[in-house]
């Protein structure tokens, strides 16, 4: 996975500002296949202007967006979608009320003429569930609202590969779950990365960032701190890159700072 | 997941024990379905039938319930898709009211023909929900206002246009025969046989789709037991209305289905399969269940709303030309007094939720049947309007008792 040569998506002088608020600098970033990219920062870093803008929610006001070396223009989520990019919010969105097949399929149902098609829905759902091997569902027939959170947050990411994506962004996928649900959720993480997808991992927790991360991209008030490989960076100074924006030679130049 | 649903589940797939236990583990958990208006029904049945059995318990009173039965269901089966969003409309009763005196205008006072007198009824509900559909989903008005608005604007507009005379009859043999007559004895059990023939094959088929593609079916005896229930029950039903009911056989005689039941049916039939088996009917409940993951999942809510409100009205309006064929007349109360208040009961009563996301067409003929026998039965007993008012009202308010109820025991326990 160390060898993937050019980025699936690669951001280049990314800026957005909300009236006079500038919440993204100048921002880069790179997201490979088959790799995990945890994106951390601290609350108002700007991670979900960020990734806002890469799923289409938000546009960006200037930089480049390059998907699989194609300059792209997203400009709605629909866009972003037809990409092959898919966000797992952190509410994951799901209707209680419905089963984990119709949730998996809300919105993209498959009919013959107007019938839905029950059937090829629930073994597409089985056989998502059974590739990303997911055993922790009893019945694909099951209400969402019976399901605990890890389960939900299952559920939310097979929805989001069900459609052949390339890039699957997670906002605090872990936030809300216990010990064992997050050691469940962080590796179906990986598998997603092992089954050759982009995988962008939003996460406060630095225990949870070095379990899964191959990269880590660093926010630091709205500038891209550093982006390094996980394994040459220590838990130490990703939190100093997170609350002071360097770590030594890592990081944004001192000056630099001062001028912002 | 406790291991304890994972065992039900499993059984649930494999025995017919198995699919009793995991129905009344569902049952526990709040997820209630249309329980209390079977069981509300036959206390019902049961009780008016010891009380009064000369005049509650026979054939001609049992088709006569069924008549005073169908407008209250077919208000109810249309606000069933407006309950569904978590909407309401107050306004259904009106709708019924102000379609059937335009009905009637068209039939009576212009002497149109009745297929053109129906379309324009029916246009003219599609345009009230339409009207209703837009304030709220567009502008965002919230629909309990924008609908109490309506049931004030529309009996102006009913006295609009009935105008002076106060009530006008309608005299269209078709229209009257809709709720005044019925099908042959033979063409009814032609009738009982295709809906029995139908529900079998759908269940069978359907099952045996599921088998071949490797997924978990219902135990072929529940199956079974389903068909025989539905066949028992059309059956004995079919009994007891094919027998003659005119007190005078020799002057007219009154047996067979009345006419309004084969309609009822298919519309019964018709709305359950748009709200199960299509992805608008899905989306419906998306809504209910969470307006901003449909969002997020791209479906356009404000189509969806606009849609069931059309809907909602629209059905009302078909009960409005039940209501003129019934008292062969419409005048300014037609689709008033507690229609609305019996037809949101009704729903409310089958288990169709007011909180949203959870109901089903056959809720409002279930609540509509109960809601029926007590407007049928107190009257038998005693001829206070008081009492009818007040035993009304409790059932209503033990209906929605028992709905806010469930949903915090599904809530406890995880079920919706």
């Amino acid at each position: 996975m160390t060898d993937s040569s050019s980025p699936l998506l690669r951001l280049r002088g990314i800026n957005k500002s909300f009236g006079a608020v500038h919440v993204l600098k100048d921002v880069d970033l790179d997201v490979y296949a088959g790799e995990v990219t945890a994106l951390v920062g601290d609350n108002g870093a700007g991670k979900s202007t960020l990734i806002k803008g890469i799923a289409g929610s938000h546009t960006f006001d200037s930089g480049s967006y390059v998907f699989e070396g194609r300059e792209v223009h997203v400009h709605h989520p629909r866009d972003a979608n037809a990409l092959g990019i898919e966000v797992v919010y952190q509410d994951l969105a799901l209707c209680d009320n419905l089963d984990v097949v119709h949730n998996m399929f809300l919105g993209r149902e498959l009919a013959g003429g107007i019938v839905l098609d029950e059937t090829t829905m629930e073994q597409r759902a089985n056989e998502t569930l059974r590739g990303l091997s997911v055993r922790t569902l009893a019945s694909v027939r099951m209400q969402v609202a019976s399901l605990s959170g890890g389960q939900r947050q299952t559920v939310a990411i097979a929805r989001a590969v069900l459609w052949n994506s390339k890039l699957v962004i997670l906002d605090e996928p872990t936030a809300a779950l216990g010990v064992a649900q997050t050691e469940q959720v962080l590796a179906l993480v990986r598998r997603l990365a092992e089954a050759g997808l982009a995988v962008i991992f939003i996460s406060h927790n630095m225990t949870d960032v070095f379990e899964v991360a191959d990269r880590i991209a660093t926010l630091y008030l709205g500038r891209m701190a550093a982006q390094v490989r996980a394994d040459e960076v220590s838990h130490t100074q990703v939190v100093e890159l997170i609350t002071a924006g360097r770590s030594g030679e890592l990081g944004l130049a001192p000056n630099k700072e001062t001028v912002a | 997941m406790s291991v304890l649903t994972e065992e039900i589940v499993e059984e649930q797939q494999s025995s017919l024990r198995g699919a009793l236990t995991g129905y009344l583990a569902r049952v526990r958990g709040g997820d209630i379905g249309g329980l209390p208006a079977v069981l509300g029904l036959l206390a019902l049945v049961v009780f008016f039938t010891v009380m009064r059995p000369d005049t509650f318990a026979t054939a001609f009173n049992f088709a006569n319930l069924l008549n005073q039965s169908a407008s209250i269901i077919f208000i109810a089966m249309g606000l069933v898709f407006v309950l569904l969003l978590g909407q309401i409309d107050l306004s259904a009763g009106f709708a019924a009211g102000t379609s059937a005196a335009v009905m009637a205008v068209m039939l009576t006072q212009q002497g149109r023909p009745w297929p053109i007198a129906v379309v324009v009824c029916l246009a003219t509900g599609a345009v009230i929900g339409l009207t209703i559909g837009g304030l709220v989903a567009r502008l965002g008005v919230p629909s309990f206002v924008v609908t109490l608005a309506y049931f004030l604007g529309l009996q102006g507009v009913m006295l609009y246009v009935i105008g002076e005379g106060g009530t006008i009859p309608v005299r269209d043999s078709t229209i009257l025969k809709i709720m005044n007559s019925n099908l042959a004895p033979a063409l009814g059990w032609l009738l009982v046989a295709i809906v029995i023939a139908g529900y079998a094959w759908v269940t069978l088929s359907s099952a045996r789709n599921r088998r071949r593609a490797g997924l978990p079916v219902q135990p072929v005896a529940a199956q079974l037991f389903k068909i025989g229930a539905l066949a028992v029950l059309v059956i004995v039903a079919t009994l007891l209305l094919n027998q003659e009911r005119s007190r005078n056989p020799e002057i007219t005689s009154l047996k067979g289905l009345p006419i309004i039941v084969p309609i009822a049916v298919v519309f019964l039939v018709a709305l359950t399969f748009v709200l199960n088996r299509t992805a608008f009917g899905r989306h419906i409940y998306a809504i209910g269940g969470n307006e901003e993951a449909a969002r997020r999942a791209g479906i356009s809510i404000d189509r969806v709303k606009i849609t069931c409100f059309v809907i909602c009205s629209t059905m009302a309006a078909i009960a409005g030309i039940l209501f003129a064929s019934r008292d062969q007349s419409v005048s300014p109360t037609t689709g008033g007094s507690t229609t609305l208040l019996l037809a949101v009961g009704a729903a409310v009563i089958g288990g169709t939720s007011l909180f949203g996301g959870k109901g089903r067409i056959r809720d409002a003929v279930l609540g509509g049947l109960v809601v029926a026998v007590i407007a049928n039965g107190l009257p038998l007993i005693t001829s206070r309007s008081a009492v009818q008012f007040i035993v009304t009202a409790l059932v209503l308010l033990f209906a929605a008792a028992v709905d806010a109820l469930s949903r915090r025991r599904a809530a406890a326990t995880g079920h919706v």
